[in-house]
């Protein structure tokens, strides 16, 4: 198929369409709003419903109701927005609702700056939301994958019922690239995905056969037994998760950072190599579940130093990487934060410093 | 024998009432329950729960029901209805719920005049976490929150959400009930069967008060409290219909 150029945020927006989504209700904050005002004129044309809710806290539980109503949807918002939404979100996660929705971070905490950011790390890895829940986290470093990870998380979501993270940030969400764009599910395979959650869908029942949806019980042992349901399901990802690995094998030091940084970082490396440096490569593509895996694959005899970049002050992706590499190796950070990008030939200069060690 | 009464279908077999002795939450829900026997949609009709006691009535409806985060029934409503406009949905939300914690998706919803039911109960307490202050707190009235009584000085004046509503052009139904004689039983019931008809012709956002008392987060017998509805609630609320177009 033909690529197209997209902006960022459109083109998530037009994967989600294309994956099915018929709700979105959003709210207006930089640098996202592209997706609410691409659905706004898209939703229309596929019989589709988009409402600008009167907040980010609205959005999300318009949202929340119409999952629970059996058809696919969706929120967008940006850092502060995020922080409304996590109402919502703990009570999908908790009733089990599979809603998708996208962080296009910017710059915190607080108001912040309205530039790029990866500050949102923690919230988005480990407590999206009061209760102790967990999601898929899907991290893009290109256009091309923030459709691809949009186009997937509704199947992840349908098939956990729970909620799915895309955590872009405001490179992606505003950069135009060619993508290419994954197939339109025709109006009867929508149909369908909605048919089949017709008996878990709030669209009313016989009585006796009702749908009760949960978010709550007044019984303790029952709500322990759905937190346990619920590990289980958390647990079953483990295996799953997805990462870029490049030239780790000789690799004498190990560049490693997600979404924009991990793009710009892998860059650096491919410089870095032109100079003769023993230089590799990890990318995690999910945050959560996070790839372990990718770091056990590490000949540690050979490495001297792993680098940690984000666009984060303090670090907070540095956590995951540590809990990783449980001290088989030092690790440096490259960190810029408030809205300022981590830049290609500062990695490489760090990079020819900890390769000379 | 001619069968005269009977209990109405939509509740759960055998379950016996958990609300405070006194309550009218029962009735309410009894209320509703016959609207939509007679009306003939309980099999499509989802109940979306506010968080207070007007949750608990998940507890007692044999149809289907999801509980929205406090003060959001009627934004997960908005949600359900736009992506299902055959079904019917409708939201119970006590006085912190739909006036206090939720009044921008309360008025953000009526505005837009969703085609949804409203049933908003207002016994000017929150009486579930234990007889706080609510923005329906009469002048005066005591709360645990407010313990020598609201006063407006410091806690402004009791919200009138009819009226707050009624200075919008969308929504299409307007009422205000209670439930304290068999009179205004009657009336309620008339009231909310004209909200859930508006639903199915496709109107637009109807909301129906109901204004009843709580007794324990009042700390009245049954017989005083109806007295106090009397005395000073109708007179700050009082019951009619406020808009019907």
């Amino acid at each position: 198929m033909a690529k197209v150029l997209m902006k960022g945020c459109e083109a998530i927006a037009e994967a989600a369409v294309r994956a099915g989504c018929r709700f979105f209700a959003g709210y207006p904050i930089t640098p996202q709003n592209e997706i609410p005002e691409y659905f706004s004129k898209r939703m229309p044309e596929v019989g589709g419903a988009f409402v600008q809710g009167e907040s980010e806290v609205a959005s999300v539980n318009m949202v929340y109701g119409a999952a629970a109503g059996g058809t696919r949807a969706m929120t967008s918002s940006s850092s502060p927005g995020i922080s409304l939404k996590s109402e919502g979100i703990s009570y999908a996660a908790a009733a089990r609702i599979p809603m998708v929705y996208v962080n296009v971070c910017r710059g915190g905490p607080g108001v912040g700056v309205i530039q790029p950011a990866q500050t949102d790390y923690l919230q988005a890895t480990k407590a999206s939301g009061n209760g102790g829940f967990r999601m898929r986290v899907f991290a893009p470093a290109t256009v091309q994958e923030a459709v691809n990870m949009t186009y997937k998380a509704f199947d992840y979501a349908d098939m956990d019922r729970n909620p799915v993270l895309i955590l872009s940030d405001g490179v992606v969400g505003t950069m135009m690239e060619p993508v290419e764009l994954p197939p339109m599910k025709s109006d009867d395979e929508i149909e369908r995905i909605k048919e089949s959650k017709k008996k878990i869908s709030c669209i009313g029942h016989p009585l006796g056969e009702r749908v009760w949806i949960k978010p709550g019980v007044w019984d303790t042992i029952m709500w322990e037994n759905i937190n346990k349901d619920a590990e289980k399901l958390y647990e079953s990802w483990a295996d799953q998760a997805e990462w870029e690995s490049f030239m780790t094998d000789d690799a004498e030091v190990i560049v490693t950072g997600y979404g924009i940084a991990g793009r710009i970082a892998r860059s650096a490396v491919e410089i870095a190599r032109g100079q003769g440096l023993k230089v590799g490569l990890i990318r995690p593509k999910t945050v959560y579940p996070f790839p372990y895996k990718a770091y056990e694959m590490i000949d540690y005899s050979k490495v001297k130093a792993i680098l940690d970049v984000e666009m984060s002050i303090p670090a907070l992706f540095l956590e995951d990487v540590k809990a990783a590499v449980k001290e088989r190796c030092p690790i440096s950070t490259y960190l810029r934060s408030g809205g300022n990008l981590v830049s290609r030939e500062e990695m490489v200069s760090r990079i020819k410093k900890l390769a000379s060690r | 024998m001619e069968l005269v009464y009977t209990r109405t279908k939509t509740l759960q077999e055998d379950k016996v009432s958990g609300f405070c002795p006194g309550c009218m939450h029962s009735t309410i829900i009894k209320l509703i329950g016959e609207v939509l026997e007679e009306l003939d949609i309980v099999e499509k009709t989802t109940l979306i729960t506010g968080i207070g006691c007007c949750g608990l009535h998940m507890d007692y409806v044999d149809y289907d029901e999801i509980t929205a985060p406090h003060g959001r029934a009627t934004a997960v409503a908005t949600g359900l209805k736009r992506t299902n406009p055959d079904r019917i949905y409708y939201t119970i939300q006590g006085d912190g719920d739909f006036a206090a914690i939720g009044l921008g998706e309360s008025i953000s919803a009526a505005n837009r005049g969703e085609n949804i039911t409203v049933i908003f109960v207002n016994n000017a307490i929150y009486g579930m976490t234990g007889g706080q202050m609510a923005p329906t707190t009469l002048l005066g009235m005591k709360a645990t929150t407010a313990q020598n009584g609201r006063n407006a000085k410091e806690h402004g004046y009791p919200i009138h959400m009819c009226e707050v509503l009624n200075q919008l052009t969308a929504p299409v139904f307007l009422a205000r009930c209670s439930c304290n004689n068999p009179q205004n039983l009657r009336k309620t019931k008339d009231a909310i069967k004209k909200a859930f008809i508006n639903q199915i012709e496709g109107r637009g956002f109807s909301m129906v008060e109901i204004v009843t008392s709580c007794l324990t987060g009042w700390g009245l017998s049954p017989l005083e409290g109806l007295d106090y509805l009397e005395e000073k609630m109708f007179p700050e609320y009082p019951l009619g219909i406020v808009r019907d177009i």
